[in-house]
């Protein structure tokens, strides 16, 4: 019998029985889909937290303290202080720019508008270049304004046109809680990136930022106490290099030894790879979950075949009488299974794109329909109609001719 | 089909089910001959052994012991595939109950034994004009994309026979092929075996109808797994109800 004949009788059984087919289909249908879908979110969940490590600007190294975690009173040695960032900025080569940010959450007014828990900025000027953000109007401010502490703040564009409105902000005043600002410029806008709103905050120099509203009760004897510096290096440049210098540095600067690992440093591909684990770790699990329905899908193949084996077995006794052989019989009811589970796949990977698809844009959800996961699923649909299919189309193979005619 | 040569020879078939005390012996040494052209029935009450001695000759089933030369060819001792391959190129079958595929046009009914040939006998291309022929032959030519619910029983039969004709087997094996229809269809569908029977065709209808042995050539009764007596029709009924 050749391979066209099996497959045109194995397709024509199922078209036979369309609803029951596809009844049959649907656990395969479902599992596929799920598959594709859950591939889909964990994909898109992956690619919003990579683009929000890469939008914190490239080349970037992290640099903390190792023991930010302990409180007032223990040795703060190892405590990073504002002049530690200045020092890398001036000291090491290669370095393109070093922010120091501390955020805080007070209420803004100007003329007769107030608006209350603005996020405010304490940022150092290269926290333009570092976040790849532009100004509009006006300026950022400069190393002069941080390091004169001068009373100055730049708007985010919709803080801007809130509390301004039409009028030009530029060379307005408000107040900052208390302290009144001199507004220099305004962003252009740039939307949310991860979840930080680039367009609602106001940025101030670090300075006055850690003297007005982050102080900490060692600031007057070692300097203002920062959480993190982000360091910004030179494309070209050896990281591994950097980071050394950076270390010596630091530990020249605290009095500590190179081994005690007093500092954290990391740097962008170690974060994206801590990341890329994590969320590995998550799609295969949502992986074997989807795959547990797909085999689930595999035991209704096998089940149905089995009935349509039974109600069927005239008409296997009828084809062995006119010469059909096991081989025949097998190959016969196991195309049929695989066509099953194929054709519930390939509904399957439809029906899961296109949820994939709706998914990505009702929801805030981000979907990236990955192909190898399509192949994937297909793949296993195939896999386990071919594996659930083979019993069924054994006993269907192994029947007698002459029991199987009698059959009633 | 000049010359006649021996289709069927038996001897000492022997069919034993079971195993020691439980055994059943089905077939006790049974030897027979059916020469080409032949239209032989086989008769005996239930239990006499007729319907095993029909799956041996159908290749449906192997004997215990004793020897089966079919068309030249001894089958006794073929496994499961070898008598699969003959029963496609050798064997046409006629049974009670037509055995159609259901939802399947009577041309694909036909053209199914075709599906089995590993000789190739017919190319693809085909299969529809040869199947339409056998289906002509039996008077269906104008239900041939009938599927078999929209067939009476009678035509339901003839087309299991124009299946039975389309490999050209060198043997017919009914089994009752009349026994679920109505007198008048019977006797259509005996005409149709009669006709072909004078084209030459080797038949042996298993019956245990009297009115469907009086067509026949020649009956072998069949009592307790042993041949009980064979009759010859002298004139038999084919010569008066067929217009040759």
């Amino acid at each position: 019998m050749n391979t066209k004949e099996v497959f045109r009788i194995s397709w024509e059984a199922i078209l036979k029985n369309k609803v029951r087919s596809l009844l049959t289909m649907l656990g395969i249908i479902i599992g596929v889909a799920a598959v594709i879908v859950m591939i889909a979110i964990s994909a898109g969940t992956e690619a919003t937290i990579s683009d929000q490590i890469t939008s914190l600007g490239t080349n970037l190294i992290f640099v903390s303290s190792a023991f930010t975690r302990m409180g007032p009173g223990v040795s703060n040695s190892t405590e990073l202080v504002l002049n530690d960032a200045t020092a890398i900025a001036d000291q090491i080569s290669r370095v393109t720019g070093v922010v120091v940010e501390q955020d805080a959450s007070e209420t803004v007014k100007a003329g007769s508008v107030s608006l209350s828990s603005i996020s405010i900025t304490g940022a150092s000027p290269d926290f333009l270049t570092v976040r790849d953000l532009t100004v509009s109007s006006g300026r950022f401010f400069t190393a002069e304004d941080v390091t004169n502490k001068k009373k100055v703040v730049v708007l985010g564009s919709t803080l801007a046109t809130e509390l301004f409105g039409k009028t030009e902000p530029t060379g307005q005043t408000l107040l900052i809680s208390n302290t009144r600002a001199t507004v220099i410029g305004v962003l252009a806008a740039k939307g949310t990136v991860g979840d930080v709103d680039y367009d609602t905050r106001a940025y101030i120099p670090i300075t006055l930022m850690l003297q007005k509203f982050a102080i900490t009760p060692f600031s007057q004897i070692k300097g203002d106490t920062i959480r993190m510096v982000f360091v910004q290096v030179d494309p070209k440049a050896n990281m591994d290099n950097v980071i050394l210098q950076i270390k010596i540095l630091l530990a020249k600067r605290h009095n500590v030894t190179l081994a005690s690992d007093s500092f954290t440093i990391t740097t962008q591909q170690d974060i994206i790879k801590t990341q890329e684990s994590t969320t590995s770790a998550f799609r295969s699990l949502l992986a074997w979950v989807a795959g547990v329905s797909l085999i689930v899908g595999g035991i209704g193949i096998m089940n149905i075949m089995l009935v349509s084996v039974t109600e069927r077995t005239r008409e296997i006794g009828l084809r062995q009488s006119v010469g059909a052989t096991p081989n025949d019989i097998r190959w016969q009811f196991l195309t049929e299974a695989l066509f099953l589970s194929l054709v519930g796949g390939l509904i399957g990977a439809v029906v899961g794109m296109g949820a994939a698809w709706i998914f990505g844009i009702a929801s805030s959800m981000r979907t990236v329909i990955v192909p190898s996961s399509i192949l994937l699923a297909f793949g296993s649909a195939a896999a386990v109609g071919a594996f659930f299919g083979f019993y069924p189309a054994n006993q269907a193979a192994q029947l007698d001719p002459i029991d199987a005619l009698r059959h009633e | 089909m000049n010359a006649t040569h021996t289709i069927i020879e038996t001897t000492d078939l022997t069919k034993v089910f079971g195993m020691g005390d439980a055994s059943v012996v089905a077939l006790d040494h049974v030897s027979l001959e059916v020469q080409s052209g032949e239209l032989v029935a086989i008769m005996g009450p239930s239990g006499s052994g007729k319907s095993t001695l029909m799956n041996i000759l159908g290749c449906l089933s192997t004997p215990t012991s004793g020897k089966y030369i079919l068309d030249g060819e001894d089958v006794s001792n073929l496994d499961k595939y070898q008598l699969a391959a003959i029963r496609n190129l050798k064997l046409g079958y006629i049974f009670q109950s037509y055995n159609l595929l259901a939802r399947t046009t009577a041309l694909r009914n036909v053209t199914l034994p075709l599906v089995y040939d590993r000789s190739h006998k017919h190319p693809r291309e085909q299969w529809d004009r040869l199947a339409k022929e056998m289906l002509e032959k039996v008077g269906l030519g104008d239900r041939i994309n009938h599927q078999p619910q929209e067939l009476s029983g009678g035509q339901q039969q003839r087309v299991a026979i124009a299946r039975a004709l389309i490999t050209d087997p060198v043997l017919i094996i009914a089994d009752e092929p009349t026994g679920n229809l109505d007198s008048r269809s019977g006797e259509e569908i005996m005409k149709i075996l009669l006709n072909l029977h004078l084209q030459g065709a080797t038949i042996v209808i298993v019956t245990h109808d009297p009115v469907v042995a009086q067509y026949t050539e020649r009956v072998i009764r069949l009592k307790d797994g042993q041949i009980d007596s064979v009759v010859h029709n002298g004139i038999y009924k084919l010569k008066e109800s067929v217009n040759v």
